[in-house]
């Protein structure tokens, strides 16, 4: 049942316009500054030479492409996200899925896989481009994995929390915001907080988004850094559920 | 408690802050039947519909669908339920045939048995030739079909269907009062509509909400006892003063509302036409009207609820 409703959903996506044009939109600033990054790496080149221990291609150029691609992906994904409830709800579509035999965890599961299997396929075609570097270069495939992970990790947190949001409102446009505004939030939380080891600033740059990513996108791979993405989306995928079954029957 | 009823519903509450939308209401409903919720907007009558379909909880009440609690088991109870709301549930987007199999898979039929249920709903709502094409193209009338099309895919012994044929034109509306009553037999329907009309065209009973409660539910026929004709409009082209108009057999009152023309108030069951045209016969009246008024719904209600207040 959620593959079928997931189905449905990615279906749509790549039928309505809006998809495709956040797509190219991605790829096309990404493939620019991959680009100006690949420019910079040319001239740093000969002065990296003689350095013990050096940065490479996938430090210098893939690491980089892979923090701005984080940053595009969080402008782009409330306006996908929007659409799952908000604009279901206001077309009143939303109706055939609550007379429908199926629960309301699957209903948030399936429409979650499948905006997550859109934005994972973003990730990938962002992918390409480092990955292309392998031609003539060395890549260090560990790095550039771990940093892919963080990316996928961290849009499916997006993607949860832009989710829940668009249950809340009949409104896709205030769904937007409002993740954007969150996301923003939680992006930034720990600048305050930034050298400071009070307990506040730990906890704030526990909440950080951006924190957890860093690390990853740098090639450390930390199973805390994992589980707190993890925990991160199932806690709003939860609240979704909840706020779904509220309105209706339970089951 | 032995019933063969297929929707029971009891003490049905739902209340939007201060505003009770549906105020313990009850009900059956049996295969066979169709049952028309009649109401002006705002009666509750989407409310109730949207409850039955487990769209929507009640703040109290019971639904029994086909034997099964919806508020216990809701899964179990929705398959036996088809559900068209007011707006049909279509994503724009698809071919018909794609948001059928959608439906179909929905409703946990599997693929095989998707594809011969959308066929079989395809020929029975005439929707053969449009299978490939964007829902988003149809016209109203077919978007419709299709709405009823998905709420029968998986032969649900209950079908609700909300407004049916609000938006279409006349000549698509009574395709759907046609589909609606082959449903009938095997089913039992319910619709609801602010039409009198369609309710004598579709329904074997009848229901009226007002205002969140129920103040009417019977037999079709029932109905039609009560809204026999009381008035004779008619139109005299040389009439007699007022006076002897009112003096003829059967008339209570008589009311002159434009030159030569009058609404006669008459006992119910009085055979005032026939007098009308003998006198007018006789006293060479020239008569060139002469039309019974059937009580409008709005007099239906105005009666029903009056009826109620004075037997409470």
């Amino acid at each position: 049942m959620i593959f079928t409703i997931a189905a449905r959903e990615l279906r749509s996506l790549f039928l309505s316009p809006l998809a495709w044009t956040l797509l190219a939109v991605a790829q096309g600033l990404l493939a620019w500054i991959f680009l100006i990054l690949m420019n910079d790496f040319r001239e740093l080149q000969g002065r990296l030479v003689g350095l013990d221990n050096a940065p490479g291609v996938t430090d210098l150029v893939a690491a980089p492409l892979l923090r701005v691609a984080a940053w595009v992906l969080l402008l782009l994904t409330p306006l996908l996200t929007m659409r799952l409830f908000s604009e279901e709800r206001r077309s009143r579509t939303l109706d055939l899925l609550l007379a429908a035999p199926v629960g309301a965890s699957a209903i948030v599961l399936g429409k979650y896989l499948g905006v997550l299997t859109f934005l994972l396929s973003g990730v990938a075609l962002v992918a390409l481009m480092p990955l292309s570097l392998a031609a003539g270069a060395t890549l260090d495939f560990g790095k550039l994995l771990a940093g892919l992970l963080g990316l996928s990790l961290l849009v499916a947190s997006f993607a949860a929390t832009g989710l829940y949001l668009s249950t809340l409102t009949a409104q896709p446009v205030a769904a937007a915001a409002a993740t954007l505004g969150l996301l923003s939030l939680l992006w930034t939380v720990d600048a305050t907080g930034i050298g400071q080891e009070t307990t506040g600033g730990s906890l704030f740059g526990y909440l950080s988004l951006l924190r957890h990513t860093d690390a990853l996108l740098l090639g450390l791979f930390d199973s805390a850094d994992v589980a707190y993405y993890l925990l991160f989306s199932m806690a709003f995928l939860g609240l979704a559920i909840r706020r779904l079954a509220d309105g209706r029957l339970r089951d | 408690m032995t019933d063969n009823a297929l929707v029971r519903v009891e003490q049905l509450t739902r209340r939007y802050g201060e505003l009770r939308a549906v105020d313990a209401v009850g009900f059956t409903l049996e295969r066979g039947q169709v049952l028309g919720v009649l109401g002006p907007n705002g009666a509750g009558k989407s409310t109730t519909m949207r409850m039955l379909a487990g769209i929507l909880a009640p703040d109290a009440g019971r639904i029994v669908i086909d034997g099964v609690d919806l508020l216990d088991q809701p899964r179990q109870a929705k398959r036996r339920i088809g559900y068209l709301p007011e707006q049909p549930p279509l994503y724009r987007e698809l071919t018909v045939d794609e948001q059928l199999r959608y439906s179909a898979r929905l409703h946990g039929l599997g693929r095989v048995a998707s594809r011969q249920a959308v066929a079989r709903v395809k020929e029975r709502c005439g929707l053969m030739d449009v299978g490939r094409r964007v829902i988003d193209n149809l016209s109203k009338g077919y978007r419709q079909r299709v709405g009823i099309a998905q709420a029968i895919l998986h032969e649900p012994p209950v079908i609700i269907l909300d407004e049916p044929t609000v938006g279409l034109d006349p000549i698509q509306a009574r395709e759907m009062r046609r589909l609606i009553r082959d449903l009938g037999p095997a089913h039992g329907v319910m619709l609801s509509t602010h039409l009198l009309a369609e309710v004598q065209a579709t329904c074997t009973h009848v229901q009226i909400m007002r205002a969140g409660r129920l103040v009417y539910a019977s037999a079709l026929a029932e109905l039609e006892r009560r809204r026999q004709s009381t008035c004779l409009r008619i139109g005299l082209k040389t009439p007699p003063p007022v006076a002897d108009l009112a003096r003829l057999p059967g008339v209570e009152q008589v009311e002159e509302f434009d030159a030569g023309r009058f609404r006669l108030r008459h006992a119910p069951g009085a055979a005032l036409q026939r007098v009308v045209i003998e006198q007018a016969r006789t006293h060479d009246w020239e008569l060139w009207e002469l039309t019974p008024e059937h009580a409008g719904l709005e007099q239906i209600f105005v009666e029903l609820t009056l009826a109620r207040e004075t037997a409470e």
